[in-house]
């Protein structure tokens, strides 16, 4: 009699169990916890450079008139379609009609002309400012159109737009952008609890395609054995920029578990100062680049995860010219260089290394290669704080390592006062003539010349392109494979059943 | 004992006063600049020079100490550079993590020292004592942000009884924040514990051999009221002492363990505002931890004189 | 004197001291090159503890970073005691006084300040590396043994033979030198114990957020700070780092307690 009491009880709880999980199985989540690495400074992607920022608003929350789709191509976004004039000067947006801002205002066209503007503004803190200073003035046409008149011919214009620091505001929620931003995406802001997480959730009134997720939850974590233990025990469902690639591999044997590798516009390189010294002979830098490995580089300090490059450029480029043979590891070429310049006795440099572990591991690994050639170097670990104020600006450097993931960013060499002190004429004479063209077959081979020329004269030694490792839950599907700009595009994330 | 009072709080202000001049000026030499720091590689001179301005850093650092100071008398502690939010707000945020923690931690560490201690102290030489002294001798060795790392593999990826780390915030319900506090008040609690219950024995000890008590045994009083009654009250002065700069220590000095558990607390606050050279939420930051030492500290002053009466003037 | 202490404790501290002095000289394996064919692999008979992350050996890993951590310590106490003893005895002596007054508000506003966020101010500031790391543990180290001195000196001057050695006519410094002192020995001894052990695990806590010695020189708590992320996959890397601190700081503890009891006046007459 017990027995069958038992397997009525039994048969009753395993079919109300298979009811519940079945119910369960229907309705897919519509909340998603993304853990980031750096908490961003304030929510205002106009304000200031912190990719942090980007890493939640752009295209979730703030919307230009163009944008970056997930391969890095320009799209368009609040400008529906342009023009542009023959001379390369003059640019018609037609603009969506129909926007809400996130607290009811709509969008148009002097809603343009005041973020321009804003952003062109003498006091503005905008950091890509010089992106658009080439705009000479906004000309509203009408209610959904606008015209940009600029000084000098560019064919860089829509691609200056899609910048998070380019996006569209409102001017009666300006004031208050920093911690309650407001703009035009499929997403609003609603909390932010500091240290901790910020809170997005569903814009119901949003233009184009509604997201498919009802609640996204940006949190926090810096420490990557956090990021680790937070990933396993399911405390997140996604980290996109997961920052200890040696645990990927954990990840790739849990079915739980996606791991999504993909590229960013992240060179990274081992920065020389050529303004004086050792370092200004180009034999002594030719000798680094070709004492180092870049290969052991990538094993050590990223498990595997990235691409060898051969000259300041994304390989994941059109535009790419493959320079890595150029200075493949020859440590006898390299001794008989520095022999040459008259170190024969070795040579002592300084090597300051940011935070990221692609700078310390790099640096410890590339420490003893050159020690192989008879370069001792001398290692500093900064922080960021005194990386920009001791390197970036004050020069007081021999070698340091620094990725620079801002596409198309071979125009820093046209800079003679950066910070590793290229000062080449007909270098810069090459980037200006490549801002004003707009012919993309001659874009193409100006950016060949410029890679060649920069790859010759050994300006760095260039290591690899910066790897984009991503976890996720299996199930959750639509996020970025790629970084063409540091953001986390949530846009057509779902959940799959 | 009034007098005695009166003049420690006037001690004390003046304490405050000056540490807030030293404050201020150690942590102004700090090289780099926040703007900078903010607006990163491409950014012009001039948009770092107009944050600047905007920031209010252009100004003396005269005016800047002036408005810091008075400003905090009044409960404004000013406003972050990079966060550009009052710092009296963020700092009562995260002082609700911090202090609990702190709280907890130490409550942890008495609970087990007292007991641990006393037992060692009263069977001193036996067994008890020398299993009491062996775990306070490896609690005490053991680096504490070590132990949270083995903490968080067993507890929290293992067994996932406990999360990993974070905090919901107080709004999620008491046990829940508390769930999140509890790996690391552990963490932080056993080298506590074991210094402790160390200090606490060798000062048993200590006073364990004084003539007072050998008289009082002399008189008949049992090891047992000898103990409570006379030993312990004065050996709780160096205990005192200790348990007041482990209180303040765990104020600031978790933030270790608040990196590794992600905890949104004031000691993580301080780590990145240095590193972001906000300069201003670090001084307030810091001026607040002074503040509430140099409080414990009269307080444990006050408790001195109160167990030993010797020690009123 | 117990041996049950003094005998585990010797014994890890001459392994660490000797472990740190023959790496002046020779390691089993030289740390400067990197292998990161040979990275992460277990003990073995070739390398006794595995190796690293970049193919080092983790025994001679250990050893220097014995070196590291046994001079910071060291100096770092003697900094603090060698100023913060004469100054607690002092204060004592002239208790009520001005001096008394100063001394302890100074020590009030050195320990007011939080030491950790000091010490990586004072990286942020000067750079980050050993010497740093001595100073700033050193001189949150001072008002410690300051305190206590003062705070147990107080109770002995009210004793019987310090007012004994006064009525003779003996001054304040030799009745602290004389009389004071030695009766705080075993309270100095067992203080300065935890003290070296405290900055044996400070300079690991500063190396591992990175305010240590800077690489390529090896320190206990950087291995620590690197290993975190490959705990997982290869456990060893974490775990003898792990241990040598623990070791070290125990054998000192241990070698302290033995020391304590030696030195203890009355435990030596109850004999």
């Amino acid at each position: 009699m017990t027995v069958t009491v038992k397997a009525a009880h039994a048969a009753a709880s395993a079919a109300l169990l298979t009811l519940m999980l079945s119910a369960g199985a229907h309705a897919a989540r519509t909340d998603v916890t993304i853990g980031m690495v750096l908490e961003p400074p304030n929510l205002d992607p106009t304000g200031g450079a912190a990719a942090a920022i980007d890493e939640i608003v752009y295209a979730n929350v703030f919307e230009g008139l163009t944008r970056f789709g997930p391969d890095g191509a320009v799209e368009p976004a609040l400008a529906a379609s342009w023009e542009v004039s023959e001379d390369g000067r003059r640019y018609v947006f037609t603009l969506q009609e129909n926007v809400d801002f996130h607290d009811g205002s709509e969008f148009d066209a002097e809603d343009v002309k005041f973020s321009i503007e804003r952003a062109l503004a003498e006091d503005s803190t905008n950091a890509q400012k010089p992106l658009l200073e080439n705009i000479a003035d906004v000309e509203v046409i009408d209610t959904f159109t606008v015209a940009l008149n600029l000084a000098e011919p560019s064919g860089d214009l829509p691609f200056n737009l899609a910048w998070g620091d380019a996006v569209m505001l409102d001017a009666a929620s300006v004031d208050t952008l920093a911690t309650a931003p407001v703009g035009t995406g499929p997403f609003r802001f609603d909390r932010w609890v500091q240290g901790d997480r910020v809170e997005l959730v569903k814009f119901d009134g949003y233009w184009g395609e509604p997201a498919q997720l009802d609640k996204a939850v940006f949190k926090f974590i810096s420490e990557p054995t956090a990021a680790f233990a937070a990933m396993m025990a399911g405390d997140l469902d996604a980290f996109p920029n997961f920052p200890a690639p040696e645990n990927l591999v954990q990840f790739e044997s849990d079915a739980r578990f996606a791991v999504v590798v993909g590229s960013t516009e992240g060179e990274t390189i081992l920065a020389m100062n050529g303004r004086e010294g050792p370092l200004a002979d180009v034999r002594v830098r030719r000798a680094i680049a070709r004492a180092i490995d870049r290969q052991e580089i990538i094993d050590g300090a990223m498990y595997g995860y990235g691409t060898p490059i051969g000259t300041h450029f994304a390989p994941h480029n059109p535009a790419y010219v493959d320079l890595v043979e150029q200075s493949a590891t020859d440590r006898d070429a390299a001794k008989a260089l520095l022999k040459e310049a008259g170190h024969a006795d070795g040579l002592v440099l300084s090597l300051k290394l940011p935070p990221p572990a692609y700078a310390r591991r790099g640096g410890e690994i590339i420490a003893a290669q050159l020690r192989e050639v008879g370069i001792d170097t001398d290692i500093e670990n900064l922080e960021w704080a005194q990386w920009l104020e001791q390197v970036f600006k004050g020069h007081d450097f021999d070698l340091t390592i620094v990725s620079h993931t801002e596409p198309m960013d071979i125009n820093i060499y046209a800079r003679p006062d950066y910070y590793f002190g290229y000062d080449d004429a007909d270098f810069q004479a090459l980037m200006a003539d490549f801002a004003v063209e707009t012919d993309d077959a001659t874009r193409t081979e100006l950016l060949g010349e410029a890679q060649r020329r920069i790859a010759d004269e050994q300006v760095n030694a260039y290591l690899f392109q910066l790897a984009k490792t991503g976890v996720a839950a299996a199930a959750l599907k639509g996020l970025w494979e790629n970084s063409p700009t540091q953001a986390n595009d949530l846009t057509r994330v779902h959940w799959e059943d | 004992m009034i007098a005695y009072l009166a003049r420690r709080a006037l001690v004390l202000a003046a304490t405050l006063v000056v540490a807030s001049l030293v404050v201020f000026t150690t942590i102004e030499i700090v090289p780099g600049d926040p703007a900078a720091y903010m607006l990163g590689l491409n950014a012009s001179p001039e948009t770092v020079m107009a944050l600047r301005r905007e920031l209010g850093l252009e100004r003396s650092g005269f005016a800047r100490y002036l408005d810091w100071s008075t400003g905090m008398l009044r409960g404004d502690f000013g406003v972050s550079y990079t966060y550009r939010t009052p710092i009296a707000g963020m700092i009562a945020d995260r002082v609700t993590v911090s202090l609990p923690l702190a709280l907890f931690a130490l409550t942890l560490a008495i609970a087990v020292a007292l007991p641990a201690g006393l037992l060692a102290a009263s069977r001193r030489g036996g067994a008890l004592d020398t299993a009491v002294m062996g775990f306070t001798q490896i609690g005490i060795a053991v680096p504490n942000f070590w132990f949270a790392m083995l903490l968080v593999l067993l507890f929290a990826i293992e067994l996932r009884w406990l999360p990993s780390g974070g905090f919901p915030g107080w709004q999620a319900g008491v046990g829940t924040a508390l769930r999140a506090l509890i790996l690391p008040s552990i963490a932080l609690a056993l080298p506590q514990a074991a210094i402790l219950a160390r200090v606490l024995r060798s000062a048993l000890l200590d006073t364990l051999g004084e003539d007072y008590i050998r008289t009082a045994r002399a008189k008949g009083l049992s090891p047992r009221a000898t103990l409570w009654r006379h030993a312990l009250r004065n050996a709780m002065i160096p205990v005192l002492t200790i348990i007041g700069l482990q209180f303040s220590f765990l104020l600031a000095g978790a933030i270790i363990i608040e990196n590794v558990f992600f905890l949104p607390g004031l000691g993580r606050l301080v780590f990145q505002s240095i590193a972001s050279r906000d300069l201003v939420v670090v001084e307030s930051v810091v001026m607040l931890l002074v503040f509430a030492v140099v409080m414990v500290t009269f307080l444990v002053d006050l408790a001195y004189a109160w167990v030993d009466p010797r020690l009123r003037r | 004197m117990r041996l049950r202490s003094l005998i585990p404790g010797a014994l890890l501290v001459l392994l660490v001291v000797v472990a740190a002095t023959v790496s002046i000289v020779w390691t089993p394996y030289d740390i400067t090159r990197l292998v990161i064919a040979d990275r992460l692999q277990p003990p073995s008979a070739t390398h006794w503890l595995g190796t690293d992350q970049y193919g080092r050996d983790i025994v001679s890993m250990l050893m220097i970073g014995a070196r590291t951590s046994l001079v910071v310590a060291l100096v770092a106490v003697g900094i603090g005691a060698g100023l913060g003893v004469p100054l607690g005895l002092l204060a004592a002596a002239r208790r009520g006084t001005l001096v008394d007054e100063a001394i302890m508000r100074m020590n009030d506003l050195v320990f007011a300040f939080p030491a950790l966020v000091i010490a990586i101010m004072i990286t942020a500031v000067y750079g980050a590396g050993a010497v740093n790391a001595i100073i700033a543990i050193g001189i949150f180290n001072v008002p410690v043994f300051a305190r206590l001195v003062r705070g147990a000196a107080l109770s002995l001057w009210t004793r019987e033979f310090v007012l004994a050695a006064r009525v003779a006519g003996k001054g304040t410094a030799r009745i602290s030198f004389e009389h004071v002192l030695p009766n705080l020995a075993s309270l100095l001894v067992v203080q300065a114990t935890i003290q070296f052990s405290l900055g044996i695990l400070a300079e690991a806590g500063l190396a591992y957020v990175g305010l240590g010695a800077s690489p390529p020189t090896p320190s206990w708590g950087r291995m620590l700070a690197e290993s975190q992320t490959l705990v997982s996959i290869a456990p060893h890397v974490a775990l003898f780092p792990g241990l040598a601190i623990v070791g070290a700081v125990l054998g000192l503890n241990l070698l302290g307690d033995a020391l304590r009891d030696w030195l203890d006046p009355r435990l030596r007459h109850a004999r």
